[in-house]
């Protein structure tokens, strides 16, 4: 019974290919875990979006919305209506073709990176030998999309706000790819489906998730910074501040694109906390032995709402870091922390099984954080302040 | 050959072609990513997975990003006054046409001795780095120097000269 | 036409039209966008041997491939820094302007 609930997709998706004559078996079965994947997850931004009002709301103690339905549960659908029939604007000046297709390169690089996350036991859309290395190399394609959108509206706001935008996007790429390449080296592959399998252990009870180990911890901490700045969410959103920037690459967009724009950033977040969750977190497996009864794909999308939760948390309560503390974290802290964490995963692995191991290895991590703390992120001592008047 | 080789090799070359046909500079790094893409399909048709996706990585997420930022940093998308192409363009086009023909001729006339079609090789990521930390362990680790010398010289090269260093 | 003789002549298609942009162009970046062009192609041909060669097991025409992918990263990399100094100095990329050694 456990078993068939946890199948339940993939048994359904051979009973309906099944139905079909064999020539199109093939295509159809792909057609149909892409059809879910395009249904499922713009289903899941609205709910994400609703979440996010709510959520914000209530932590600047307020209500968020909830006029439309039952404690605003039909608000996205109105978001969307509007979304849909609003004047689609495009400035005189704009580049036409590259403004149109911004939006467009952004949400089809996002859907292609869900093609190779594991949602559940044999719930992948592809199984390659390099997911991960897929999953990377379309990411660095949406940070084009940004740039796309921000030149093509000739509008100097937007410019600056790409330029940011991609400028924090690729300073991140590089910490984003380090604390993978520690989950690589730990696993000896770098297909998706190998990392989540060799964390599918339990040892008295407990799973042998990456993040239960010192390396993985710092590893996971390192990759949620880096993938909150990867997709422009607070507190690194300062190209898309409102405050700051109108409202950075996208001002010049409107209606549909704009929610295009929308949907690919948040479904960018998805997918990232998918991939997170999948190297760190063990992806579908249970946290205790004694729960594998419950469907694995359920244990992989609570991980990705909480590690949604997270981002919506960390929005509401931090304030947003200017652009050059910002790149200085990244490079002088955040940057070698990853490195050293690479030292210390190989050395994991070499130290043994027992408990010294664990002492080593977090008492380097510690030391490491606190003195790159006091050392990276030093800055320069400004003299007295002087003013100037208007005589 | 397929269909869909030809599909892919139209839009490596068109979007080469447009690179350098196009008049708006930021138009032609445009059409230069395209052609990346192009040509990482290629790979991959090619059954060379890994090289596909580090040119997709490397090439579009890093050296397209770098060509547009040089664009806007050398003020590249305003059109110059004296047209895009250069006084001597017609002799740069005729020896680039003879190069075209030179190299088309040497592969169609050597068409009886090109070996043929072999097996699909399959490689997997970890051969290539059983490889790369074994026999190639010395490019490796001059990649690795060259890597790092080409970061510093490009920052020196680039960097703003202090106030009194002339 | 054998597969081997396509995906060559493609190759050698790109590389004459990357050659054709670095040599008629005015824009210093363009230049080195047909340079790029110019690599690419060579890695095309690089790939297409070693698919269609004796030993694709040895798998040295994909190291060479990747090797050359990351050489022309630092290169481009170098270049382009270049360029921008260049634009500093002269406050023009226009390579028919720049026919002088005095700066």
């Amino acid at each position: 019974m456990a078993e068939t609930m946890d199948q339940i997709f993939v048994l359904l998706k051979h009973w309906i290919v099944g139905l079909l004559p064999v020539t199109v078996q093939p295509i159809a079965s792909v057609l149909l875990s892409v059809v879910a994947i395009v249904g499922f997850f713009p289903a899941l931004f609205a709910l994400t979006v609703l979440l996010e009002r709510k959520g914000l709301g209530r932590m600047q103690n307020r209500i968020g919305p909830n006029r439309v339905g039952p404690f605003g549960l039909l608000q996205p659908i109105a978001d969307g209506i509007k979304s849909l029939t609003k004047e689609d604007i495009v400035p005189l000046s704009a580049d036409a073709t590259v403004h149109f297709l911004a939006p467009v390169v952004l949400v089809v690089a996002v859907f292609l990176g869900f093609a190779v996350l594991p949602m559940g036991r044999n719930m992948v859309l592809v199984d390659m030998d390099a997911s991960l290395l897929f999953y990377f190399s379309i990411g660095a394609s949406t940070e084009l999309s940004v740039f796309m959108a921000g030149w093509s509206s000739r509008n100097k706001y937007s410019l600056l706000g790409a330029m940011r935008a991609v400028a924090q996007m690729i300073s991140y790429e590089v910490p984003l790819l380090m604390s993978s390449v520690a989950v690589v080296m730990m696993t000896g592959s770098l297909s998706l489906v190998k990392i989540v399998e060799a964390q599918n252990h339990y040892t008295w009870g407990l799973p042998h998730w990456y993040i239960f180990t010192p390396w993985g911890f710092a590893g996971f901490v390192m990759f949620a910074v880096a993938a909150t700045a990867e997709t422009n969410r607070s507190p690194f959103d300062l190209p898309e501040g409102e405050s700051e920037l109108v409202a950075g690459y996208f001002t010049e967009y409107s209606g549909f694109k704009f929610a295009l724009f929308f949907l690919g950033e948040y479904l960018a977040m998805f997918s990232i906390s998918g991939l997170g969750a999948t190297l760190f977190l063990g992806g579908w497996s249970a946290p205790f032995s004694f729960m594998t009864w419950v469907p694995s794909w359920i244990w992989f999308f609570s991980k990705l709402m909480l590690s949604i939760i997270v981002f919506i948390w960390l929005r509401g309560t931090l304030p947003r870091m200017r652009q050059d503390q910002l790149m200085n974290f990244a490079w002088k802290f955040v940057l070698p922390l990853t490195l050293l964490n690479l030292f210390v995963a190989g050395l994991w692995r070499f130290l043994g099984n027992g408990w010294e191991r664990w002492v080593v290895c977090s008492a380097i991590l510690i030391v490491a954080y606190a003195a790159m703390g006091k050392v990276g992120m030093r800055r320069e001592h400004f003299g007295p302040r002087s003013y100037h008047y208007a005589e | 050959m397929s269909g869909m080789f030809f599909l892919i090799s139209a839009l490596a070359v068109g979007g080469g072609l447009a690179a350098v046909l196009l008049k708006n500079t930021v138009h032609c790094a445009l059409a230069l990513t395209l052609a990346f893409a192009g040509l990482a399909l290629l790979f991959l048709q090619l059954d060379a997975q890994y090289a596909g996706f580090a040119q997709m990585l490397v090439y579009i997420g890093a050296v397209a990003i770098l060509v547009v930022f040089a664009i806007l940093l050398t003020r590249g998308s305003e059109t110059p006054k004296d047209g895009v192409y250069s006084r001597n363009w017609f002799a740069g086009l005729v020896i680039a046409a003879a190069v075209f023909a030179m190299l088309g001729w040497a592969v169609l006339q050597s068409t009886s001795v090109l070996p043929h079609e072999t097996a699909e090789p399959v490689v997997t990521v970890q051969q290539i780095g059983i490889a790369l930390m074994g026999r190639y362990v010395l490019p490796l680790e001059i990649v690795a120097l060259l890597l790092t010398a080409a970061t510093i010289g490009a920052v020196i090269v680039a960097m703003h000269e202090k106030e009194g260093a002339k | 036409m054998t597969p081997l003789a396509s995906y060559l002549l493609v190759a050698a298609l790109l590389f004459s039209i990357g050659l054709a942009g670095a040599l008629t162009r005015r824009n210093a970046i363009l230049v080195l966008i047909g340079i790029e062009l110019m690599l690419n192609a060579a890695n095309l041909n690089l790939i297409a041997f070693w698919r269609f060669g004796p030993h694709p097991e040895a798998l040295t025409g994909m190291m060479f491939a990747i090797f050359s992918i990351a050489v022309a990263a630092a290169e481009a990399a170098v270049g382009l820094g270049l360029v921008i100094q260049i634009h500093r100095h002269a406050k023009t990329t226009d390579l028919d302007a720049m026919n002088r050694m005095k700066g």
